[in-house]
């Protein structure tokens, strides 16, 4: 078998973010704050992927994600996969998924929604998991990808 | 239904909503009643609004409770930057049922997950307007007998207009036929029909405001509001063709009534006012028969 040949570097240890939709990379850059960690850090976009286009992938040493964070990864690399790195091994393969209900990671687009002038949790139920549409429990709305923002 | 806040006509069963028009006939009959003797009802405006407001005190009146409260934000503790949060905690301590009108959308439902007492939506910004959808409810039923298979006429702003799409959530039990009848920039939104769609209730789409009301059973009339219009000329444009005037009436059916949420401008021509099928303003009184009877199932009295 012939050795594949790595595009970025592997890690000891910590957490690979694999399948990320190239144009989603800096999204999911931005919703993880991996701007303002110190961990070391190695992506890579605009990757030939076999099953989408053109991927991005991101190598976090030293980090492990909670089931908040990796909700929010869902909402905007729908596709993506956490692979846990420990000694050079994936011990840990993780598909997101978009929950059914989406309580303080996203924000309604509705600026006259309660949710956004008074200090409180936001909460959707998902009604479209392809197309990603979240109606806000309070007014109604619905918020879609293109105006979707994640804190 | 007791202890059940009403935030959206969603939140009311088929049965709930047949209960509380069952209930306003009776209240209609027998008006002044001293069921809310003892209660204390929150009654806060954070956006003015006379006619809703008067109709629940009237009811409250009627009922023989007592009201606090205020009538609009700038004589509560709002404008010193007291969350709704915090207002709604103090005044549900004070009262047992809190009726609430509010600029925000979604307001009322996160003020009912704070309240240890129930609230009655009285208008949440663009997005519900419960109290008004079932006192639309009561007009059709007491002026037709019956809420089942009716043919009912929407005209005017079926976008933005919430009382048209609370109706049509409501009546949708009760195996409507619905005519649309709005400006393109104006229609029904696509989340609306769709519903429709699932529930297998016919609808049918008009840009023209002229001779097709002969099926009608229910002409439900809004406002053409002008600051839904980014384009002045294409406000002027509209503003005049969706003007219902009593020539129009001529060939429609005797049973047909005409409603309308008020207040209007000119969508409804002041000769038509004299038409027995004009029906506007009893509707309005019916809403103080709807909200006494909304008021006592919530509170368990009825």
């Amino acid at each position: 078998m012939m050795k594949k040949e790595l595009k970025v570097n592997a890690i000891k240890n910590g957490t690979v973010i694999d399948h990320i939709a190239a144009k989603n990379l800096f999204k999911v850059i931005s919703i993880l704050k991996l701007h303002k960690i110190s961990n070391q850090i190695t992506f890579g976009n605009n990757l030939e992927s076999h099953k989408h286009g053109n991927k991005a992938i991101i190598k976090i040493s030293d980090l492990l994600f909670e089931k908040n964070e990796i909700d929010k990864i869902a909402l905007v690399a729908p596709n993506a996969v956490l692979n846990v790195i420990k000694n050079y091994e994936v011990v840990e393969k993780k598909k997101v998924n978009i929950p059914d209900e989406v309580i303080g990671i996203a924000k309604c687009f509705n600026p006259n929604c309660i949710t956004n002038n008074e200090s409180m949790q936001t909460r959707f139920s998902v009604l479209d998991k392809q197309k990603l549409a979240l109606k806000c429990h309070y007014c109604e709305k619905i918020t879609d990808e293109e105006h979707l923002y994640v804190f | 239904m007791k202890n059940k806040s009403l935030v959206s006509i969603s939140d009311f069963s088929k049965d709930e909503i047949l209960r509380i028009v069952e209930l306003a006939a009776d209240f209609e009959a027998n008006p002044n009643q001293d069921l809310l003797a003892g209660k204390i009802v929150g009654s806060l405006f954070f956006e003015p609004s006379t006619r809703t407001r008067l109709s629940f005190e009237t009811a409250i009146q009627r009922l023989g409770g007592r009201i606090i409260g205020f009538s609009d934000a700038s004589s509560s503790s709002a404008t010193k930057g007291e969350s709704l949060k915090d207002t709604i905690k103090m005044v549900s301590n004070y009262s047992d049922l809190i009726v609430m009108r509010h600029h925000r959308e979604g307001a009322a439902r996160y003020a009912s997950e704070q309240s240890s007492v129930p609230i009655i939506n009285a208008g949440d910004g663009a997005n519900q307007h419960p109290t008004q959808t079932l006192l639309d409810l009561y007009s059709i039923y007491k002026t037709q007998g019956t809420l089942e298979n009716l043919n009912v006429f929407m005209v005017g702003d079926l976008k933005y207009g919430r009382t048209v799409h609370s109706l049509l959530m409501a009546m949708s039990h009760f195996n409507p036929t619905f005519n649309f009848i709005s400006p393109n920039s104006l229609k029904m939104p696509t989340e609306y029909k769709m519903f429709l769609d699932s529930k297998n209730i016919k609808y049918y789409e008009h840009t023209e405001f002229t001779d097709i009301l002969e099926a009608a059973d229910i002409l439900y009339m809004t406002r053409v509001q002008r600051e839904r219009f980014s384009d002045h000329l294409e406000y002027e444009k509209v503003k005049n063709v969706y003007v219902l005037r009593n020539s129009m009436l001529n060939n429609t059916k005797n049973n047909l009534r005409i409603l309308h949420p008020l207040p209007r401008v000119n969508e409804i021509h002041t000769d038509v006012d004299d038409n027995p099928k004009a029906y506007y303003f009893e509707q309005a009184k019916n809403g103080v028969f709807a909200r006494m009877a909304i008021m006592a199932s919530i509170l368990g009295l009825k």
